[in-house]
């Protein structure tokens, strides 16, 4: 066990060991980070000691590390003047009347249900969709599929959580990485035994609670050989927080032969730093695709990667950014040949509107060893007006023999002729520009289920309309 | 008053004149034929009649239900009744056919996304694309593609006289939509608009070659060079073109009929 810091247990000792339902609460958030806060999160969560010496070893590598700078301008982050935990009870002390109206009139307009606004915008700290999801659970445990926020799974699944966490991304990976591992909270656990096919997507919607839509949420899936799964996380509605930054880490492991595909739609509030690190392990003949959709969030830097270890893995990432104004979405794609035959796909698709500035970054290294591997990289940006901006920075670096590498980048404005077509047929102009930026992501969009296809397009059209945020 | 008056309209491309005061009237019932040489400003008039951006209004006013439309966007005049089937109909990726037209209709009745009584029901929806498509031999395998993505020439321009034929308008442009058709195309496309003339449509249909008016008969034919007309009359002016070709404008020296080797 780890050893207990000496903190005010006062006379709330009930709900920290869970007998009672929370009236007040017992731990005192504090801003800033230091060892002590570190070591008090991880006793409050009573983890086994290797993940208390993880999370201070990785508390070090953060402060040694430095700001990246080579991406978006992340200088006004004040790590002193944040909370790294917060218990949900701590969290639901806003009201409705306290949001802002943009979020609010968004939440209406995209006609997002009452309980579900509430949750989004943080006035409750649980969505009532236990229901699916215990119903959901109960099929999965019947095939030996793990479904279950990252918390309990360090708890219920030891083994199988310290034979994994953090050997694909490890904390000294990046600086944020290091953050993540130093007080990371909630996110998503799961396990596909060999052969699985998990049919419906799992979305992280059917149990989600203010924990594991935190600030430092850690996922990791196990895709064990010959299995699939697709994972759902996020929401087309704004996410509104007060917390600025968000810096997630996601690790997954995709055996042999197995697929996993990875979708995320956030639509952060603009006053978010979303920072977050994904990476994936596909082994032989594995496959693993990351969809991608960035809506929100003041900077978002985010490269889903995809490493491949084996001969025959695949890696697709296919995303999505919409920058709007005071926006800079800095996304993209690695993908890491490590293996021969294998192949790997980015298509990046983004949007700036209203001095909005998105940002394509890549990364394709092939070693030695990747011989007859194929990688094709596409850029597309489309800019809707003058003051909107749109960089690529595609980084290539090939140590292999006879492989094929494609690059291509297009930067388009919404075009005089199509508008004109879609107007000449009584389509009115902002009716018409919407209806060219969703078939613009068309390609991102039919990947989707078609409950979040609707959404996002509808959520575009809001953005286009300038009525969001 | 005639029910769409084109009156001493000037217009420039980039700073360069291009129609130098052009008149017509045409009533609802009535199809009018504009011939002309390549470059002697039909487009530029099919264009400027619609309300492209490209094209600039010099002078002249264009008035149809007692409007100047050349002064609503493209969107207005199009809800006021026009169309334009365009020559070189544009590319639109990532929006289904279906989508398209139904948004279209949708926008030709008024429905702005509340008034839900104004907007088509699947089922006619349905069954309306179904008898248009007929008529132009067209599957319905193409709704689902992106519009006018990887169409051929002959179904781009079908594509076009579907979009006239769901949104019913009162006064069609047809700008060369028989150019680049093979015979049987043309024959689709004629039947299609011969079943929607009448009393309610005007027809202004332009074309530098006379093959398409053995299939739509004109009521008048007028013939555009250097952005103006030079010749107004029946249908046997089309006649005329047909043997001697603008050779009576010397700088316009073209025939007006088809090389064999150009018919498809
Ligand atoms: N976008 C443009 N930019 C410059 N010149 C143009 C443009 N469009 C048309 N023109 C010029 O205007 C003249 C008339 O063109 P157009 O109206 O397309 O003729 P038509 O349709 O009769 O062949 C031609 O000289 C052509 O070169
Ligand atoms: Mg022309």
């Amino acid at each position: 066990m780890a050893t207990v810091p000496k903190v005010d247990v006062g006379t709330d000792y009930k709900e920290k060991y869970g007998f009672f339902v929370p009236e007040e609460y017992v731990f005192k958030a504090k801003r800033g980070l230091n060892p002590e806060i570190v070591k008090e999160i991880s006793w409050m969560k009573q983890e086994p000691e290797w993940m208390t010496k993880m999370r201070l070893r990785s508390l070090e590598i953060f402060r040694k590390k430095p700001m990246p700078t080579w991406g978006a301008d992340l200088s006004v982050i004040d790590f002193e003047n944040i909370f790294y935990y917060l218990k949900a009870s701590d969290k639901q002390s806003k009201t409705w009347e306290e949001l802002p109206p943009d979020i609010k009139a968004t939440y209406d307009r995209l006609g997002v249900p009452e309980a579900e606004r509430k949750f989004l915008a943080g006035v409750s700290a649980q969505y009532e969709s236990e229901v699916v999801y215990h119903s959901l659970q109960k099929e999965l445990t019947a095939k030996g599929v793990i479904f279950t926020d990252t918390d309990s799974a360090l708890r219920d699944h030891p083994e199988l959580f310290k034979e994994y966490f953090g050997t694909v991304i490890p904390p000294a990976d990046n600086k944020f990485a290091a953050l993540n591992t130093a007080v990371w909270s909630g996110g998503s656990f799961i396990y596909v035994p060999k052969g699985v096919r998990v049919d419906i997507p799992l979305q992280a919607y059917f149990r989600i609670n203010a924990e594991n839509m935190g600030q430092f949420e850690r996922t990791l899936i196990i895709c064990d050989e010959g299995s699939f799964v697709h994972y759902i996380e996020g929401c087309t509605a704004p996410i509104y927080t007060t917390d600025s930054l968000h810096s997630a880490v996601v690790e997954i492991i995709v055996k042999k032969d197995a697929r996993c595909r990875y979708t995320t739609i956030q639509n952060w509030s603009t006053n978010v730093f979303n920072l977050v690190t994904k990476r994936a392990m596909a082994y032989a003949d594995a496959t693993m695709e990351w969809v991608d959709g960035n809506l929100g969030s003041q900077i978002t830097m985010k490269y889903p990667s995809v490493y491949l270890m084996e001969p025959g893995a695949k890696g697709d990432v296919l995303s999505v950014a919409f920058a709007g104004k005071g926006q800079h979405q800095d996304a993209g794609g690695k993908m890491i040949h490590v293996a021969p035959n294998t192949t790997s796909t980015i298509t990046s698709k983004s949007i700036s509107k209203a001095g909005g500035r998105t940002s394509y970054r890549g990364h394709i290294k092939m070693y030695p060893d990747a011989k007859n591997s194929k990688s094709f990289v596409k850029c597309d940006a489309l800019l809707l007006d003058d003051e909107s901006r749109s960089d690529t920075y595609p980084y290539n670096d090939v140590d292999a023999e006879n492989v094929t590498l494609g690059h291509e980048a297009t930067v388009s404005k919404v075009s005089d002729e199509q508008l004109f077509y879609l107007m000449s047929r009584g389509i009115t102009r902002s009716e018409a520009e919407t209806m060219i930026v969703n078939g613009f992501i068309e390609p991102f969009t039919k990947e989707l289920p078609l409950e979040y296809a609707v959404e996002l397009n509808r959520l575009i059209q809001l953005e286009m309309e300038g009525s969001v945020g | 008053m005639a029910d769409f008056e084109i009156k001493d309209l000037r217009a420039s491309v980039e700073g360069k004149e291009i129609l130098k005061g052009v008149t017509l009237a045409i009533n609802k019932g009535e199809v009018h034929a504009v011939m002309g040489p390549n470059g002697s400003g039909k487009s530029t008039l099919s264009h400027t009649l619609m309300g492209h951006p490209g094209y600039t209004v010099d002078g002249g006013e264009v008035i149809f239900k007692g409007q100047n439309v050349l002064a609503l966007e493209p969107d207005e005049r199009a809800r006021l009744g026009m169309f334009l089937a365009l020559q070189y109909p544009v590319v639109v990726p990532g929006i289904s056919m279906t989508n398209f037209l139904r948004t279209a209709l949708n926008a030709k009745r008024g429905y702005d996304g509340k008034d839900k009584s104004k907007q088509v029901t699947p089922k006619e929806f349905r069954s309306l694309l179904k008898s248009e498509l007929e008529v132009l031999h067209m599957d319905d395998s193409f709704l689902p593609r992106y519009i006018n993505d990887g169409f051929s020439g002959g179904e781009k321009k079908r594509a076009e006289i579907l979009q006239m034929a769901i949104l019913k308008p009162e006064i069609a442009i047809l700008d060369e939509t028989d150019s680049g058709l093979d015979i049987d195309s043309i024959k689709f496309v004629a039947d299609a608009v011969n079943r929607m003339r009448g009393p309610d449509l005007g027809v202004l249909i332009i074309t530098h070659y006379t093959r398409i008016l053995q299939f739509i008969k004109p009521d008048f034919v007028h013939v555009l060079v250097d952005g103006k007309f030079v010749l107004s009359g029946g249908p046997e002016i089309a006649d005329r073109l047909e043997k001697t070709g603008y050779s009576e404008w010397a700088e316009a020296d073209e025939p007006a009929v088809l090389k064999p080797e150009e018919v498809a």
